[in-house]
């Protein structure tokens, strides 16, 4: 039995080496014979490989229906006219690979994108240049995809004109890897996909969110980093999400936010640094989600979490820095632990020398409750008569949620 | 006038009150800078005991000296001098000296701790503040001829300018917070100088909060440079018009 199994995995290496040398690679080029790509493919047996030349090929739509791998010699573009789509791949195990995709076109009832791929499985977009597209990178209804080391750039001036950098809509495994994304409406943008690793990959200067999910269950975000962009990152209805070791940087405005949870459950956030947004963490609707050994600093708003939020955890987290550590709609804000957390602010002691403060420490403080409900009153804050008002509070608490506090707070930095 | 000027200054620089004044403030910027790891931190200590000391020890230290020095004052509008010349090196100085003990008192410690935008713009405004608090002394002292009246006076418009007029604005906040004041609110700062220091410092250390909705209020009018000019220009007539005031009264007191 273990011989044939063996005899199997031989026969099938030699054929899998048999195809790839029999497989043909056709040439396409202004030297070559075949000087359109769309001929090309026309052309072209399944499994078959397609070099193109450096040049300038515009030729509408360029749809790919076979298994084909498309490779690009130092980047030819491929010119939408701001009227097609460039490329659309309508088969499963094609390879795009070092083109230069540009303007495509514009539309509000059809998603038009740079490269979009139409249900189907097994699709590799890889090493290219987007430019001025409305959608980058398109995955709809498509499984086991991978979008690696594109760099996507549009100049979209208002979120209705502008489409999202990696958009995939109900689709599943999907790997999302070292994209660069800019000036797109959404960085990226997930919406019912499922299984997908979207990771090292960094969204910058977008004009809505970096990063954008709604209904997307047990994903898992790695290594992104999401600076400067509009309204910062925003995750919505959905399960078991896992954000590791991400950066959310400057993102700055009225209703910016380094991460917003809405509606999120069961999740895990850890090891991601906030480093100067206006509102790090937001949290609404939000329940079970483990917040762990994160970076707060320089943020306005470290966290604000709502009445509607319970049973999250936030361990080890360093909160330095901040204007305001935690702030909250609600006085009895109940069942949220909040435990072992470095918080700058913390004014306790330490005598049994474990490293832990010996009182607890309440982040919420008596002038953050005002500014929540007379926002004008940050005109006055770090005034002797804020001063005054945080002390007399800490001494007597009465308008600061009392059960909001770390029992063990640190006394020292982590390492995080 | 020069004359008048470097006596003051070496007078001033001589007494004792004013070397206690400027040691106090190097030992708390040194103690503050030094033992914060994080030097917008340690500015942002720093912030609150400047706007403390800096306007409480100006007005007092300006008040007491015009009044210990009130014979020297009619001995010299004796002498050919015309007595607005008199009353303006007297406040320069005065305003010189007073700002001359904060700039070395935290200054050096912010050049050795904290050599960063905002230490540099609260060494600015807290020399402004020094000059401004002169300023207001020199208009109380001028129309109250008993000194322990005089003193009192100051006492109380520090304790005015530093606390009752926070509580004030709190106040109207809390009243009005149904319309929209924005604008207003920001215009009613101008009437306080220590206000005006406060929040320059605050858009430079609180940027990431000062980004959001009422940020964004603050941010229109003092991120500007036109903003930015006028409060300048407000700051710069908080130190010239009670001068003013107060030489138009010396001019015509009968001493």
């Amino acid at each position: 039995m273990k011989s044939f199994y063996l005899l199997k995995q031989v026969v099938f290496t030699y054929l899998m080496v048999c195809g790839s040398v029999y497989a043909a690679t056709i040439k396409v080029g202004n030297a070559q014979v075949i000087k359109s790509i769309t001929k090309a493919i026309s052309l072209a047996q399944p499994g078959d490989t397609i070099l193109v030349d450096k040049g300038r090929y515009s030729e509408g739509t360029i749809t790919i229906d076979k298994p084909l791998t498309l490779i690009g010699k130092a980047y030819p573009t491929i010119d939408g006219k701001k009227k097609y789509e460039p490329f659309s791949v309508k088969s499963s195990h094609v390879t795009i690979r070092g083109f230069l995709v540009k303007s495509s076109g514009h539309s509000s009832l059809t998603d038009i994108a740079g490269i979009k791929v139409y249900n189907t499985t097994n699709v590799r977009i890889a090493d290219n240049i987007l430019e001025d597209n409305f959608f980058g990178v398109y995955f709809q209804a498509s499984k086991n995809c991978i979008a690696e080391n594109n760099k996507i750039k549009a100049y979209g001036s208002t979120e209705q004109l502008s489409g999202n950098g990696i958009h995939a809509w109900k689709s599943d495994s999907l790997t999302i890897f070292n994209n660069t994304v800019k000036g797109h409406r959404d960085g990226i943008y997930l919406e019912f996909v499922t299984h997908t690793k979207v990771e090292k990959n960094q969204s910058t200067n977008n004009i809505r969110y970096g990063l954008h999910f709604m209904f997307s269950h047990d994903n898992a975000y790695l290594y992104n980093e999401f600076t400067h962009n509009g309204a910062g990152v925003a995750v919505m209805y959905t399960k078991r999400v896992r954000m590791l070791y991400n950066t959310f940087n400057e993102n700055w405005g009225d209703s910016a936010y380094g991460l917003l949870l809405k509606d999120i459950t069961d999740s895990e956030i850890r090891h991601n640094r906030f480093i100067k947004n206006t509102t790090a963490i937001f949290m609404e609707g939000s329940n079970r989600i483990h917040i762990e050994n994160n970076q707060l600093e320089s943020n306005g708003w470290a966290l604000k979490i709502q009445a509607s939020c319970m049973d999250n955890t936030l361990v080890s987290n360093n909160f330095i820095n901040n204007t305001f550590d935690v702030t909250t709609n609600n006085m009895t804000l109940a069942a949220n632990n909040f435990n072992q957390n470095y918080w700058d602010k913390y004014e306790g002691y330490d005598l049994n020398k474990d490293g832990l403060g010996d009182v607890p420490y309440r982040p919420v403080s008596l002038f953050s409750v005002i500014v929540e409900q007379y926002p004008m009153a940050m005109l006055l804050f770090r005034s002797f008569m804020s001063k005054l008002l945080d002390r007399t509070e800490r001494v007597m608490p009465s308008l600061t949620p009392e059960n909001l506090m770390d029992e063990n707070p640190y006394m020292k930095p982590l390492n995080v | 006038m020069l004359k008048i000027i470097k006596y003051v200054i070496s007078d001033i620089l001589r007494s004792r009150t004013i070397i206690a004044y400027m040691v106090l403030l190097l030992a708390l910027a040194f103690s503050v800078l030094g033992m914060e790891s994080n030097a917008e931190k340690g500015i942002v200590s720093l912030l609150n005991i400047v706007l403390f000391v800096v306007p409480l020890v100006s007005i007092i230290f300006a008040t007491v000296y015009l009044y210990n020095s009130a014979e020297f004052i009619e001995l010299l509008v004796s002498q050919p001098l015309k007595r607005t010349k008199i009353w303006g090196s007297i406040f320069l100085g005065l305003s010189g000296a007073i700002t001359l003990a904060f700039l070395i008192g935290v200054g050096i410690p912010i050049i050795i701790f904290a050599w960063i935008p905002s230490g540099i713009l609260l060494l600015v405004c807290g020399a402004g503040l020094s000059a401004i608090f002169v300023s207001i002394a020199l208009w109380t002292a001028v129309q109250i001829r008993d000194k322990a009246k005089g003193i009192g006076l100051a006492i109380l418009l520090w304790l005015y300018f530093a606390l009752l007029f926070d509580a004030l604005v709190l106040f109207l906040m809390f009243q009005f917070s149904d319309y929209p004041i924005e604008n207003g609110m920001v215009a009613l700062t101008m009437l306080n100088p220590i206000d005006i220091t406060r929040i320059i410092i605050l858009l430079e250390v609180d940027l990431s909060a000062m980004m959001g909705y009422t940020g964004a209020i603050f941010q229109n009018f003092f991120g500007t440079g036109g903003g930015m000019t006028l409060t300048a220009i407000i700051l710069l007539l908080w130190i010239t018009l009670p001068f003013l005031f107060s030489t138009l009264n010396f001019k015509k007191k009968d001493l």
